[in-house]
């Protein structure tokens, strides 16, 4: 038998991971047993975090990275791909997320930041990362520091799908644009996103982002995921969404079927059907503070 | 060309299946209802989390045509994922999980490990698939651990120093541990599309 090697950590692999998510949702929890209703309900991975978005902008305080013994626990309750966050910046934080295994580690603005210049050099990493995104320039610089996955920052924590619409159509925009371009104003358009030219110039010739692109940020009914879906995101993180509502199990498995068929207008309406309140929304205007503007 | 083949389309890497299969020149029907299923002259259920595709499968109302249209002699490839809905018993799994039966062989989830573990490498070919390595991505990837006197192996790994197969087939199901539709090599692809025009004879 021929002898060949192994690579891991190639850029093939981390984004492989992402790619076999797209059409998933991907459920924040804070313990164990949330992670197994998430699980039970469909999810395709859970996003291990120390308190939810809607918590940590009712109580204010440093929001960082999970304690590790619950990020085992929560590897140990479920069999399905476990991510974790980690403060912008935080590369010390990565490193231990890192050392426990999890499958991604999002760097993410929803924690406090820690570094108010610089991102994680993410090339530096065996674990793909995820990277919040408000427009393509700045999912494009993501990309330049090794971000396997991109999904739009949204507005985390308020119930509303305004601030992700935003993102996304402004994203998909930016791709239109770069197709209709011609060749020598690549370079301008690439000064004008502040994002490498290479990843504009690719942008030009595929007409897509060089990694997949998914939605974070105030998806709280299956109608929420269904719109995004259908705005060109490929998966959904779900947040507060889920724990914040009348009645996790049934948001979740409802909001799972909805990303699948959410071409269908029928089975997103029978999703839909005496679902309970969802989580409490917030008006974007009045915020106090915006994590959507963290991140550089 | 013949009639089209179905690519399961709740939950996964859908569009890569896609796009290997119109590179070899085949029509492609997404697969979310047992009406889209009545269509496809074949069908690959694709990477993604086993778990949650067996949860929209009964949803959707896909487990029982699904299972009967294998029994009956449907082509089908499942790739990591589908390997898992496929296989005759699965260890590590949840005990709600889909079955879908067909393929003799009993696999173990994640069994090359977490994602830390995914790896690119190369898969040796043998029967029908003789000659060049195939290039292979394992992502989180299931492990058969073995296989029924009735399944063929046609492509296997190098592992822990244990020649494991990663490549099988049992009569019209093909099933890999492993992503081809993550590569350019289009012929695991190839050869399923043989499959599907022999049985559509």
């Amino acid at each position: 038998m021929t002898e060949h090697t192994r690579s891991t950590a190639t850029f093939t692999v981390k984004r492989g991971l992402a790619d076999m998510l797209r059409g998933g949702v991907i459920m924040d929890v804070v313990n164990a047993e949330q992670a197994r209703i998430a699980e039970d309900a469909g999810a395709v991975s859970v996003m291990a975090l120390e308190r939810v978005p809607s918590d940590i902008r009712r109580d204010g305080g440093v929001a960082r990275m999970s304690d590790p013994q619950l990020i085992e626990e929560i590897q140990a309750a479920v069999s399905i791909p476990v991510m974790a966050k980690a403060r912008i910046g935080h590369f010390a934080e990565a490193q231990i997320l890192q050392s426990l295994g999890v499958d991604y580690i999002d760097e993410s603005e929803v924690l406090t930041p820690a570094d108010e210049a610089n991102h994680i050099d993410k090339w530096s990493f065996d674990v793909p990362f995820v990277c919040g995104a408000t427009n393509l320039g700045e999912a494009l610089r993501r990309i330049a520091e090794g971000a396997a996955l991109i999904r739009s920052k949204g507005e985390a924590g308020t119930g509303n799908i305004v601030e992700a619409v935003r993102h996304l159509r402004s994203i998909n925009a930016a791709i239109r644009e770069i197709t209709q371009a011609d060749a020598s104003e690549l370079f301008t358009i690439a000064k004008n996103h502040q994002a490498p030219v290479n990843l504009i110039q690719e942008i030009a010739e595929t007409g897509k982002l060089p990694v997949p692109l998914f939605c974070a940020g105030g998806i709280s009914t299956p109608a929420d995921a269904a719109l995004v879906l259908q705005l060109g995101a490929e998966a959904v993180f779900v947040g507060s969404g889920i724990f914040k509502s009348s009645n996790p199990q049934l948001f979740a498995r409802a909001i799972v079927e909805a990303t699948t068929h959410y071409q269908d207008a029928a089975v997103v309406a029978k999703v839909s059907r005496g679902l309970g309140a969802a989580m409490a929304g917030l008006e974007t205007a009045t915020l106090e503070s915006r994590y959507a503007e963290r991140g550089w | 060309m013949g009639a089209p083949i179905g690519v399961l389309a709740l939950q996964g890497d859908v569009r890569e299946h896609r796009r290997s299969l119109e590179r070899i020149g085949r029509e492609v029907v997404e697969v979310k209802t047992p009406a889209d299923l009545q269509r496809v002259a074949g069908i690959v259920l694709p990477g993604g989390e086993s778990t949650a595709i067996s949860l929209l499968l009964n949803s959707s109302g896909l487990t029982e045509p699904l299972t009967n249209a294998i029994a009956g002699g449907l082509p089908t490839f499942g790739t990591c994922a589908g390997l898992v809905l496929l296989a005759r018993s699965i260890l590590d799994g949840r005990p709600d999980q889909v079955q879908l039966k067909g393929l003799d062989v009993v696999v173990r989830r994640n069994g090359y490990g977490r994602q830390l573990a995914s790896f690119e490498g190369h898969v040796a070919g043998h029967g029908p698939l003789d000659g060049a390595a195939l290039p292979a991505v394992f992502i989180r990837a299931p492990i058969i651990e073995s296989v029924g006197a009735d399944v063929e192996v046609l492509g296997t790994i190098d592992h822990a120093g244990i020649e494991t197969p990663t490549l099988v087939r049992h009569g019209s199901v093909l099933a890999s541990s492993f992503h081809p539709e993550l590569t350019s090599d289009d012929r695991i692809h190839h050869l399923f599309c043989d499959m599907v025009e022999a049985a559509t004879k």
